[in-house]
């Protein structure tokens, strides 16, 4: 498989402001940290963490709303600069959670889906009409569905319509911003449906930013897994679930109901995710980490490959 | 046979209706709103009658006829006549057009310029928002009729215009327009900052961005449409503000320079004549307060047709 | 709070020098010059002469130069001469300051009375009679213009019914008590007018938004008298909104100030700037320009305190 898009070294910081003529503590918010992973084309990787773990803060900066502070992209082994992302905003398109706030209440539904061709030009209206009413019999939508508006549609309609709209310009990669995670259960499985299919039709890559492995499971090649803006461990879906290498996988794996297995003990974490204001020195996790050592509080662990596992990597001294 | 008709889906009942017609329904309702727009639509057509009467009458609203000033009212002049024999009726007529013509235009401009310094401070933020801010602050700050006056004070010639210019009705038309709309931006400003930082980081402008969209995209697309309805209230009430400050100036001779008539500088010497001839000071300023009042009261209508939370 | 007070401030300052320097370069646009006064009046003054005057006033330097140079004096308090007074600025703005100060104070309480007893009795019924009869005299008091309805009750209460005197602040050989009072009626009422149409629609808003809160409706549920909600637990509360609105109106005052007082021939601020626009007396006109400005700035300073103080919810940073 070709590499798509690679993140080097990515990181991301926010300027809280303070610092100034008028004082206050100059506060930086460390988003991500020197995180690098790669997409081929066709393939899926799930970015999981959990809130604050800087998955969307990834997602922006692959669909181009968030510039990095530091570190590059490359699309097709070209560095995306300027000139880059001018080719590849058609390429890579985003959907996001909340189905209600991610379409405009006064545009038909027609305008929404054709917006992306409009916003990149080179397409006539009538175009445009055509590409809209095709795309919305593709995510499984009446005809009629083209002249009404957003507030007529239920949740799960609403995120067809969204993905229609991403599908518009044709692009190699979306960037699925927690899709599902406002449906209901029953909508859930089928947009996950929707977008399996579409994959294997259109031969489309996903970033699939999610907090619940479970849903992962279904969906993905690859599991990227952030801890407090640091990537800990990525591996294949299968390795990963059978062999978590990173303690904090582990945990995340143990809290993960299942039917016919019983919850392991003592790998369940304790406390909350320290603020990414203030991230604790040497190994992020360390705070809350059952294997913590001295060495841990020092020293910020790389990441590398699992003992005999060369496609499994994590960071920690004490990697399984 | 009526087949086919059967076949036919029923109308649907329960259609949306687009949000305009549910506005112009509410606002109906409103009586005082209502009023107020027969009442502008009357003053317009007020206004506009200056043409025909002219030419029905035979009356140039500019010519003097020093044997019949302060005529009382006649079968030619209805109004009588003014201080130098000029047909008060008619240069009430000519007088609205320019107040009318002020009101809009300098509207039209402080809306545009408050549009684009609200926009581009709610879209950028930043050290670009806080300067803008700071800058808006100290406007709202202003004593604003002094500066007026100064503005108005301003000779042309000093900047280069040639003498015939600055002397011109043109010139001072459309240096009261020029000086008012500098001036009265801030309020429309505000309003369109705030609604361009709620509706800027929405998922679907976020989406349009992804896609390549700018600002110049965004804002017409995504952030007017949305913001559409605070800024029309605002500037209806502003018209009513542009329309008074016209008349200020022009009545202390900053504006409208005779013997175009306005209704401000129709009451120019109107202090001195207040005792001889009071229907010369009455008639202007009544038809100033009139159109002003009605304006608000359209501004009114307006908010409450537009605020669903009006409804009760 | 004493760095919020330091930071508006200085802001305040900042905008006052932008100011000073905009309206500087805007005097030096008006028409004529100190210089062309003098040749005016003096028809012997050849070209060389003239040429020679501009030097000594400096009006052939830069506009930036002659700012700074107006700028270290005004520093040291010189302002400068009077042209049309014949006095130096500062003599000459002092007692029209006083007579401003009297005209905006009294007009200001009044109008504050006005709409506080309106404005409540209409929030009491929205809707109602009484209401909408309120409603309509805000709407008139907000849409007239000043200095129309100077001159309709000049035309009404001086000329007509010879109540009040038409201008001036005293009668001469008199001056009184009652005399300055009797000259002070028309244009304190007139002034009072004009505000009082947006506070009354301000008093009015605030009120019935918090008549609906929930403290106001456990009051009444617990059988407070009716005037105790209105008083106590509402008003106390509307309050806060209407203090910062009517310390921020103070330049819809003074601009009705001007007019009035150029109207009624009140020798005030706003009648001495508009006469030194009008003579060319740019020394005085720049500085009446300025210490409005200055006023208008403390006075929004005063609101933002003010909003701070009443509402413990807000921290001042």
């Amino acid at each position: 498989m070709s590499e798509l898009i690679a993140l080097e070294s990515v990181s991301v910081h926010f300027d809280l402001g303070g610092g100034g003529l008028f004082g206050g503590r100059r506060r930086i918010l460390r988003a991500a940290e020197q995180v690098s992973f790669a997409i081929a084309a066709g393939e899926t990787l799930a970015l999981v963490g959990e809130s604050g773990s800087g998955k969307s803060t990834l997602g922006n900066v692959v669909a181009g709303l968030q510039a990095p502070s530091d570190g590059r992209l490359r699309f097709h082994g070209a560095p995306l600069d300027a000139v880059g992302w001018r080719q590849a905003r058609r390429a890579i398109q985003i959907v996001f959670q909340d189905p209600f706030g991610a379409l405009d209440p006064r545009m038909p539904v027609s305008a929404i889906i054709a917006e992306p061709l409009l916003i990149q030009g080179g397409s006539t209206a009538r175009q445009r009409r055509d590409r809209a009413a095709e795309l919305v019999e593709q995510v499984g939508l009446p005809r009629d569905a083209l002249n009404r508006y957003p507030h007529e549609f239920s949740g799960g309609q609403r995120q067809r319509i969204a993905i229609a709209r991403a599908l518009a310009p044709a692009p190699e990669l979306i960037v699925a911003d927690e899709p599902l995670s406002a449906l209901d259960v029953s909508i859930q499985s089928q947009v996950l449906n929707l977008m399996k299919e579409l994959q294997e039709r259109l031969g489309l890559s996903y970033l699939f930013i999610s907090h619940d492995l479970a849903v992962v499971n279904h969906l993905v090649d690859r599991v990227a897994v952030l801890y407090l803006g640091r990537l800990v461990e990525i591996a294949p879906r299968e390795e990963l679930f059978a062999r978590p290498s990173h303690p904090y996988t582990q945990a995340l794996l143990d809290a993960v109901p299942r039917i016919g297995r019983r919850r392991a003990r003592g790998h369940v974490i304790k406390g909350e995710m320290p603020s990414p204001l203030a991230p604790p020195p040497g190994c992020v996790f360390h705070p809350r980490c059952p294997k913590a050592a001295d060495i841990c509080r020092t020293d910020i662990p790389t990441l590398g490959a699992a003992p005999g596992r060369a496609d499994q990597l994590s960071a920690c001294h004490f990697r399984e | 046979m009526s087949a086919t008709t059967d076949l036919a889906p029923p109308p649907r009942t329960d259609a949306a209706i687009g949000p305009w017609r549910l506005r112009w329904r509410r606002f109906r309702r409103h009586r005082t709103g209502m009023a107020s727009l027969v009442i502008l639509a009357l003053l317009v057509l007020f206004a506009l009658a200056a043409v025909p009467m002219q030419h029905l009458l035979g009356i140039d609203p500019d010519a003097t006829d020093l044997l019949s000033r302060f005529d009382p009212p006649s079968a030619a002049h209805w109004l009588g006549t003014d201080d130098a024999g000029r047909d008060e009726l008619i240069r009430l007529m000519v007088g609205g057009q320019i107040s009318l013509l002020v009101g809009l235009v300098a509207t039209a401009i402080g809306g545009v310029i408050g549009l684009l310094i609200g926009v581009t401070a709610g879209y950028f933020g930043g050290r670009l928002d806080a300067l803008l801010m700071r800058i808006t602050d100290g406007m709202i700050a202003l004593p604003l009729l002094p500066l007026l006056i100064v503005l108005g004070a301003v000779d042309l010639t000093k900047l280069g215009f040639s003498s015939d210019f600055a002397h011109s009705t043109a010139a001072s038309f459309w240096r009261i327009i020029i000086i008012i709309s500098i001036v009265d931006w801030t309020s429309i400003a505000r309003l369109v900052r705030a609604a361009t930082l709620s509706i800027k980081d929405r998922d679907y402008v976020r989406a349009a961005r992804a896609s390549g969209a700018g600002a110049s995209y965004v804002m017409p697309a995504h952030v007017l449409p949305n913001v559409a309805t605070p800024i029309i209230v605002a500037l209806t009430l502003t018209v009513g503000r542009v329309i008074l400050f016209e008349s200020v100036l022009s009545f202390l001779g900053f504006g409208i320079t005779p013997p175009t008539p306005s209704w401000g500088n129709m009451l120019n010497n109107a202090q001195e004549l207040v005792t001889t001839a009071p229907g010369l000071a009455v008639y202007p300023g009544l038809l100033i307060f009139i159109t002003v009042i009605a304006v608000n009261f359209l501004g009114d209508g307006l908010q409450a047709a537009f605020d669903p939370r009006s409804e009760q | 709070m004493a760095r919020f007070i330091l930071r508006r401030t200085l802001q305040a300052l900042i905008v006052l020098l932008v100011m000073s320097f905009v309206i500087y370069g805007l005097i030096g646009l008006m028409p004529g010059d100190p210089v062309d006064m003098m040749a005016a009046g003096n028809p012997g003054a050849t070209p060389e002469v003239i040429a020679h005057l501009r030097a000594i006033y400096g009006l052939d330097q830069p506009l930036a130069l002659r700012y700074w140079h107006w700028l270290l004096a005004a520093l040291t308090g010189d302002f400068g001469f009077s042209r049309t007074h014949s006095q130096p600025v500062l003599e000459v703005l002092a007692p029209a300051l006083w007579q401003t100060c009297k005209l905006m104070v009294i007009s200001f309480v009044v109008s504050v009375l006005l709409s506080f007893t309106l404005g409540i009795i209409a929030a009491r019924k929205p809707g109602g009679v009484v209401d909408g009869l309120i409603s309509l005299f805000a709407f008139a008091g907000i849409s007239v213009p000043v200095f129309w309805l100077a001159l309709m009750m000049i035309l009404v209460f001086a000329v007509d019914l010879h109540w009040f005197p038409a201008s001036g602040i005293s009668t001469l050989g008199e001056g009184g008590f009652i005399d300055q009072a009797r000259h002070l009626v028309m244009p304190v009422t007139t002034l009072a007018l004009a505000t009082t149409g947006g506070f009354i629609r301000f008093v009015r808003a605030s009120m019935i938004e918090v008549m609906r809160m929930d403290h106001v409706r456990t009051a009444r549920a617990k059988g407070a008298t009716e005037a105790r909600v209105v008083l106590i637990h509402a008003f106390r509360n509307a309050l806060i909104p209407v203090v910062t609105v009517m310390a921020l109106s103070f330049g819809v005052l003074f601009n009705g100030a001007l007019l009035t007082e150029t109207m009624f021939a009140q020798p005030g601020m706003g009648k001495m700037i508009y006469d030194a626009i009008l003579g060319n007396d740019f020394n005085l006109a720049l500085v009446g320009l300025l210490f409005a400005t200055l006023v208008t700035l403390a006075s929004n300073l005063v609101a933002d305190l003010a909003y701070g103080w009443l509402d413990p919810r807000i921290s001042l940073k």
